[in-house]
């Protein structure tokens, strides 16, 4: 077997904290620069009263204002560009037909750049030619597909784009392709193991597994413990973003011990969601992302509305880029299941569309066998002696929710008056999944 | 031809039923006879009593959910192969029953059910001479 290095991208992945300092301050100033070819970034910048060469130094970041997730529907599809469309070879989009979605636009170079980090992060957790790699992610505009499968070739595996679902098919992926490594959602992970079980194929007698990629979907130390006692692997956390690529911003390490975020990709900030100052260091707040290598789409200060932590201390790797702990919620009422994300408001507006419903609704979001599922209550208006319709309408209002939110919600009739009547600030959502606990 | 029955919207949740007969009962409302279809979230109870329009009145002024129904209630001689005999009628004229539950009354037989086409079902029972109840007529009995 080839002697393979023990980093992928050496010179990056070893910088020292000056280092990085440095080359976040020279990379910050070129993007600041690159930013004023997007017209909403020349506004915003002309609305601040604040030019390009303003930004001297890492500190001068915070007189940058923020941007959020509005900004980009606002400017939807294509107001954030910094470069022409003609220069553009790929685009992300974000689900939902609530409002504006999102848009993410990729030049060749971006995307090079993302399976450079991507593969990065799979040789750090000793990933190497020699792995068959199968993605169990879907494809499509969802990013941990197209995302994994740049990284995972370019680290030169053998993949396999089994893409999502069809449990058996996977395990027959696994067990005829030999292959040791898989990226799935930890949900998912657990469900092979099940069906595994189902038709008698024992992980570490039938099959090469030995990593397991995991992430999007927020889970527990235990649960991940579980999953590797299970499948007899190492499993791995990880985060990503479609507004920041996709996976591949922030990964563990060998030691399991937080999630690397790459310094030379990204300035991370953890702020105060309220007063939106910088909380002291080590402290929970929502993370601030800032791109150092972006084209297509630059972005300054994103809101990520994802609550961490940084994690001090060295780490045994070698590495001095932050450990960013397990993501702690949000500080939105955004709701992350199964790797998707959905916000109630999508919710709201497809049940609005039933005058058979009520206005009340709730939204509870639970765990049963490691497996996490939304159930959504909706009151009927008027009582019906017809069964058929009642199913019908029960039917109808899970198809319409499924292409909204892209997930199949259990949707449960109850007669008007059952639930609380909602004053001032509504709680429509319940979160009852185990990571919550 | 058809009498009025109360259909009620039930969570599959303890204690609702008796929310509903509690309602009933202080309300002095007689239960005729009563049928649950159910579903794993929720079941419909379907309620013959006295003074229905009364009782769905009770019932909506207690929040529950309630609508009233047409059914038709028809005489069952109480012999096998009776309740073939009827449900072979309306076979016969292409029409079909959603739904159905009978009872025993001062030892008479009775059949409540809907069907998918009254105007119809009105007229089979008609011309094959059967005996349906009017809700005056249910009473008396």
């Amino acid at each position: 077997m080839a002697n393979y290095p023990e980093y992928f991208n050496p010179d990056m992945e070893l910088l020292t904290r000056p280092e990085i300092e440095a080359l976040q301050l020279q990379k910050l100033k070129k993007t600041v620069e690159h930013c004023m070819n997007s017209a909403f970034y020349r506004q915003r910048f002309a609305e601040a009263h604040l030019k390009p060469e303003d930004i001297k130094s890492l500190d001068d970041l915070r007189r940058i204002p923020f941007t959020t997730k509005q900004d980009l529907r606002n400017t939807y599809p294509f107001g954030m560009a910094a470069v022409p469309l003609e220069q553009c070879v790929r685009l992300h989009s974000s689900s939902g037909t609530t409002g504006n979605p999102t848009v993410i636009l990729h030049t060749q170079k971006d995307l090079d750049m993302w399976a450079n980090c991507m593969a990065r992060c799979m040789w750090m957790v000793g990933l190497r030619p020699t792995d068959v790699f199968q993605n169990s992610s879907g494809y499509g505009m969802f990013t941990g597909g197209l995302g994994m499968q740049y990284g995972a070739e370019k680290v030169g595996m053998l993949t396999v784009p089994a893409a999502a679902g069809n449990s058996r098919r996977q395990i027959k992926f696994i067990t005829d392709f030999g292959t040791t490594a898989v990226h799935a959602i930890p949900s998912y992970a657990t469900r092979l193991y099940e069906v595994m079980q189902e038709v008698g194929v024992d992980p570490r007698r039938d099959t090469k597994l030995k990593t397991l990629l995991i992430g999007a979907e927020p889970h527990t130390e235990e649960q991940r413990r579980r999953i590797e006692e299970m499948l007899g692997v190492k499993a791995y956390n990880s985060f990503g973003m479609s507004e920041m690529c996709g996976p591949s911003v922030a990964f563990e390490c060998q030691y399991q011990n937080g999630m690397h975020i790459w310094e030379d990709y990204y300035i991370v900030e953890i702020v105060d969601p309220e007063t939106l100052e910088p909380v002291p260091e080590g402290e929970v707040g929502e993370m601030v992302l800032t791109t150092l290598n972006r084209e297509a789409m630059p972005m300054l200060r994103y809101r990520t509305h994802d609550l961490t932590r940084i994690l001090s201390g060295p780490c045994p790797c070698g590495r001095v880029h932050k450990r960013l702990d397990r993501m702690k919620g949000r500080s939105d009422d955004m709701i992350i299941l199964k790797g998707v994300n959905i916000f109630p408001m999508q919710i709201e507006q497809v049940l609005m569309q039933f005058k058979e419903l009520s206005s009340q609704y709730l939204i509870t979001l639970y765990t049963t066998d490691d497996n996490d599922d939304m159930r959504v209550d909706v009151e009927l208006n008027e009582m019906t002696d017809d069964y058929n319709f009642l199913q019908n309408l029960t039917r109808q209002i899970t198809l319409r929710l499924k292409d909204e939110i892209l997930c199949t919600p259990k949707v449960k009739l109850l007669p008007k008056g059952t639930l609380p009547q909602q004053e001032g600030k509504a709680v429509r959502v319940k979160d009852e999944r185990k990571h919550f606990a | 031809m058809t009498i009025n029955q109360l259909s009620i919207f039930l969570e599959n949740k303890k204690g609702t039923l008796l929310q509903v007969l509690q309602i009933l009962k202080e309300a002095k409302v007689q239960i005729i006879a009563s049928a649950i279809a159910d579903t794993v979230d929720y079941g419909i109870l379907r309620i013959i009593c006295n003074n229905p329009k009364e009782a769905y009145q009770v019932l909506k002024d207690n929040g529950i959910a309630v609508a009233l129904t047409d059914v038709f209630a028809i005489a069952l001689a109480n012999k096998v192969g009776e309740a073939a005999e009827v449900t072979s009628i309306f076979a016969k004229a292409d029409i079909s029953i959603t739904y159905l539950y009978s009872f025993l009354m001062n030892g008479k037989g009775i059949l409540i059910f809907r069907t998918d086409n009254a105007d119809e079902a009105a007229k089979v029972i008609e011309s094959n001479k059967l005996t349906s109840f009017s809700e005056s007529e249910l009473e008396s009995l």
